[in-house]
């Protein structure tokens, strides 16, 4: 039988994501393990491989398509002795997958899905992965493509008649998102009965997808202006039209979420640098050297920041926390991400117990974090959480800004540059290396004064750094 | 030595090997350790060969019936030892089939007993120490004791018999299914403690061969798990193979002298009795293997000798994994297989459901064989379900009668309201390879109409569970 490949679901998250390049062509053996095609999520390229053996009998959706969703069928192996053109032929008759929704990824603690990491994915196989996740809350439930049959098992259709249950609003959760007797009990039981208009939506949705009408513009940001009406502003020949990438496209819905949903209030301080600067320099001269005589480490101001962030969260335990719709979450250890600019946008990598870590692995983490940003070569749950975030502009000579926060995070602290400033000091004006940090705080988390201690914590571990080192 | 694989398993029994080569063709880098044999207790002391020694039990006693169908056999007879000999044989076969199919798959075999030092963290991988091991010898092939490292650890240890305090098997006088499975003639008497599927499938099989047989149950049914209609029969069928049956009796203690086991029995009416037997089989259950893999150090959750999962294999600890036997029942090789695959699959990150541990088919290959799978009748109603029952008796079947085996019972258990199969029961000649197909219709959620739908082929047996499937609907043809 020929196999289906599937656009996989790279991150729990992922909706669809762009096919950017095929590696294989149309009658290319492929074996388990090869790389057939990398997909552009979100934020990073991924690298889908094959899990099985055969030869790639025809290409669905070619190479540069954007917003492909989840599970869509994106290509056709043909398997051992098979014919390569009936299987072409057969596959692309064959009705195309009904939207479903991502497969559930497991959640990733400690490494759980690691191992399949390194930037490779293996597709979802149509015999194998693509179950249902539950309807995310408010989505148009995918099967009902309205007039198409819909999949459900027997038991899942006399309960359905029985409990008048309209099985086109039911998402399905048995293999290939077939409807299962437990489904329809469940649509029952949160009352999402015989709903009308919802097939219609559902149908709706695959044309929303792709020239970007004035209800769901294609960022997925909350509308503000209509293309129409923002290029009505400009000459025509001003401008040229960029499309938007992945990166893009998220920076825009989830920075715009975040002003919007997140009480945002701002805190500013100033750090006197001298100590760090001395410590940072009596440290670097320590740094052993490697094989190649490099140094082991080379510890940044920012290092310290993250190290200062990351304790003064523990220290401050009620400001260690994320708001979580009706609750707040509180941790342990401190989770600190951190910008890292490229081309075109932005990634946060989170150092994950930065309270523990020593200054050199941070740093010589942050290093890895950022080269494989720049190749946009992170792995999702290597950016995904964090309780706080530092941005850092000083190396652009910025002196103070503020940051939006990143969702989920409950604060960002945006550093400017170290510079030499006078400063009073028992009253005698003297010449000071100062660093102005201002902390961003989602009000629903944090208080002012709670901020404040936090940020205070801060201050006292920038200009007493030798509290870092224990 | 210090590779690291992407998977360990410790544990090659049905479920560690299948585990094993599941992960294995998912592209992992895996390893299975194990300190006795492939194929663990199902393989080499459960499982097969306790079924090579009722295939020999079945011919046995099919010559001694010779004559039912109009042939005759004179002088029937057996030899123990070529039947154990036999029995071994199987096991041996199959043990070196699963060999076979590691190194096909790449699996590397490591020989010793296995602690778990420690799990993955970050980019550290997990650390387990396998020390020499002196039950079995190692496998050609395998790799010895030392230290491996791993980002998966998955637990597949299984368990062994219980042994009740007072009552400890000394695997001369008592025994557990080890010795039971190899004896050097059969015993003239033997007193089976526990009416499990083990407990009755020994007292079956030692009962053919000619022994006098009693087997003790605490609870008031044997067979405790199946259904009570189907455990009367059973029941009823093996009184009249001369087996002595005492339900509701608990062995309170035991004597042993030269020649003979003396129990001391308490009936549910407070009365004594002692029995005296030659042999003495504890069947009461079976234990995970839990001790000493380091999982108290890990912090690892247990609960009743078995380890805490989260349906999908996953322990507490991230980076450790438990399944089959070791992590929870019902303990059965099937279940263990499927926990596996089920494992290493999440690890891979498919899309996977946790086991419905309601719809795990069960068989006892006993004389006549049982076999069932979901509610029973009794556990039905107690669910609330208001259902409808239907039976079929083998002696409305015609290959039953052809075959020379009209007695036995198909019973189907529905819910009256959506007409969901709730459950099957059967008991009667070869019902253990009939009950794949309910298995199959309660998996794709079947109602009572699409069972009615299909077509079974005459003459089967099959045909008794479309007829079934018809009594419960009041659609019966051959009664």
């Amino acid at each position: 039988m020929p196999i289906n490949v599937l656009m996989p679901a790279l991150s729990p998250t992922m909706e669809k994501g762009n096919l950017a390049k095929w590696l294989k062509k149309e009658g290319d053996a492929v074996k388990s393990g090869d790389v057939l095609a990398e997909i552009e999520t979100d934020k990073a390229t991924m690298e889908v491989e094959a899990i099985d053996e055969g030869v790639l009998a025809k290409i669905v959706v070619p190479e540069g398509t954007a917003d492909v969703p989840v599970n869509d069928l994106i290509a056709i192996i043909a398997g051992e002795g098979e014919d390569v053109s009936a299987a072409a032929a057969g596959g692309g008759s064959a009705p195309k997958a009904e939207a479903k929704p991502a497969p559930e990824a497991p959640k990733s603690d400690a490494g759980q899905n690691t191992t399949a990491g390194d930037g490779h994915m293996s597709y979802a196989r149509v015999n194998e992965a693509p179950d249902a996740a539950k309807p995310s809350a408010g989505g148009a439930p995918a099967p009902a493509s309205s007039g198409g049959r819909v999949f459900a098992s027997p038991l899942a259709r006399r309960i359905a008649k029985q409990e008048g249950v309209d099985l086109a609003a039911v998402q399905g959760s048995g293999p290939h998102g077939r409807i299962i007797a437990r489904d329809v009990q469940d649509a029952k039981a949160s009352g999402a009965t015989k709903a009308a208009p919802a097939p219609q939506a559902a149908a709706e949705a695959p044309k929303a997808a792709a020239p970007a009408p004035k209800a769901a513009p294609a960022g997925g940001a909350p509308a503000g202006l209509s293309l129409e009406q923002v290029k009505g502003f400009f000459q025509k020949d001003a401008y040229e039209e960029v499309p938007l990438d992945g990166m893009r496209k998220t920076i825009a819905k989830r920075l715009t979420e975040a002003m919007q949903v997140a009480p945002h209030f701002y805190l500013t301080v100033d750090c006197e640098l001298d100590a760090l600067m001395k410590l940072r320099e009596t440290l670097n001269a320590s740094s052993g050297k490697d094989k190649d005589g490099k140094p082991l480490f080379r510890l940044s101001v920012n290092d310290f920041v993250i190290k200062a962030m990351g304790l003064a969260l523990t220290r401050v335990p009620a400001a260690n926390a994320v708001w979580a719709e009706d609750r707040i979450l509180r941790f342990k250890h401190a989770e600190v991400g951190v910008a890292v600019a490229i081309d075109g946008g932005l990634f946060t990598p989170v150092i994950r117990r930065a309270d523990e870590k020593t200054l050199s692995t941070i740093s010589n983490e942050m290093k890895d974090f950022a080269a494989r940003a720049r190749a946009k070569k992170l792995k999702p749950e290597e950016y995904q959480g964090g309780v706080t975030s530092v941005s850092n502009l000083g190396m652009f000579g910025i002196k103070q800004f503020t940051a939006v926060i990143n969702p989920p995070q409950s604060s960002i602290l945006a550093v400017g540059a170290g510079e030499k400033r006078v400063v009073v000091k028992d009253g005698q004006p003297t010449v000071a290396q100062v660093m102005t940090a201002t902390l961003s705080c989602d009000h629903r988390v944090l208080d002012g004064a709670l901020g404040a201690e936090l940020v205070a914590a801060f201050k006292g571990l920038i200009e007493n750094p030798m509290g870092m080192l224990v | 030595m210090s590779d690291t694989y992407d998977i360990l398993v410790i544990g090659a029994g049905p479920g560690g090997y299948v585990t094993a080569i599941r992960a294995a063709q998912l592209g992992f880098k895996t390893a299975v350790v194990d300190r006795e044999h492939l194929g663990g207790i199902c393989l080499n002391w459960g499982c097969i060969p306790t079924k090579a020694l009722l295939r020999s039990a079945e011919i046995y006693h099919y010559m001694q019936h010779a004559s039912d169908y109009g042939l005759s056999a004179k002088e029937v007879s057996f030899d123990a030892s070529a039947i154990v000999k036999r029995s071994r044989g199987v096991s041996g076969r199959l043990n070196g089939g699963v060999g076979m199919l590691l190194k096909k798959n790449k699996v590397d075999v490591i020989w010793g007993e296995a602690t778990v030092e420690s799990v993955a963290k970050g980019n550290e991988p997990g650390k387990v120490t396998v020390k020499e091991t002196k039950r079995a010898e190692a496998p050609k092939g395998a790799k010895g004791a030392g230290s491996y490292s791993a980002k998966h650890i998955i637990l597949a240890t299984g368990a062994r018999p219980r042994a009740i305090p007072g009552i400890e098997p000394d695997k001369k006088q008592i025994w557990t299914y080890y010795e039971a499975m190899v004896p050097e003639a059969m015993p003239k008497s033997l007193l089976v403690m526990g009416s499990g599927a083990i407990g009755i499938e020994f007292a079956s099989f030692y009962r053919t061969m000619g022994t006098e047989v009693t087997v003790v149950e605490l609870l008031p049914q044997i067979l405790p798990v199946e259904d009570a209609e189907i455990a009367g029969m059973a029941r009823k069928r093996f009184e009249k193979q001369g087996i002595k049956i005492l339900t509701g009796a608990k062995v309170t203690k035991v004597e042993k002298s030269a020649n003979a086991v003396t129990a001391t029995i308490e009936g549910s009416d407070g009365k004594s009795q002692q029995i005296s037997a030659e042999k003495l089989i504890s069947a009461v259950g079976v234990v995970g293997n839990i001790e000493n893999l380091g999982l108290e150090k890990l912090g690892v959750k247990t609960d009743r000798g078995t380890i805490v999962t989260d349906g999908l294999g996953r322990t507490n600890v991230p980076g450790l994994y438990a399944i089959g036997d070791v992590a929870g029942p019902p303990m059965l090789a099937h279940k263990a297989e499927h926990e596996g695959v089920i494992c290493v699959e999440t690890i891979k990150g498919l899309h996977t459901h946790p086991m419905d541990k309601g719809k795990i088919p069960g068989c006892t290959y006993c004389h006549p064989q049982i076999a069932s799978v979901g509610l029973t009748e009794a556990k039905a109603k107690e669910q609330g379900f208001q259902v409808k029952v239907g039976r079929f008796p083998f002696a409305g079947n015609g290959k039953a009668i052809a075959l020379g085996e009209p007695d036995g019972l198909i019973k189907t258990i529905f819910d009256a309201k959506t007409g969901q199969l709730l459950g099957a029961h059967m008991i009667g000649a070869e019902v253990t390879e009939l009950i794949q197909g309910y298995v199959v219709a309660m998996t794709l959620e079947s109602t009572e109409e699409e069972l009615m739908h299909t077509v079974f082929p005459h003459p089967t047996l099959s045909e008794m569970m479309h007829e079934s499937v018809l009594d419960a609907y009041g659609k019966v043809i051959h009664t």
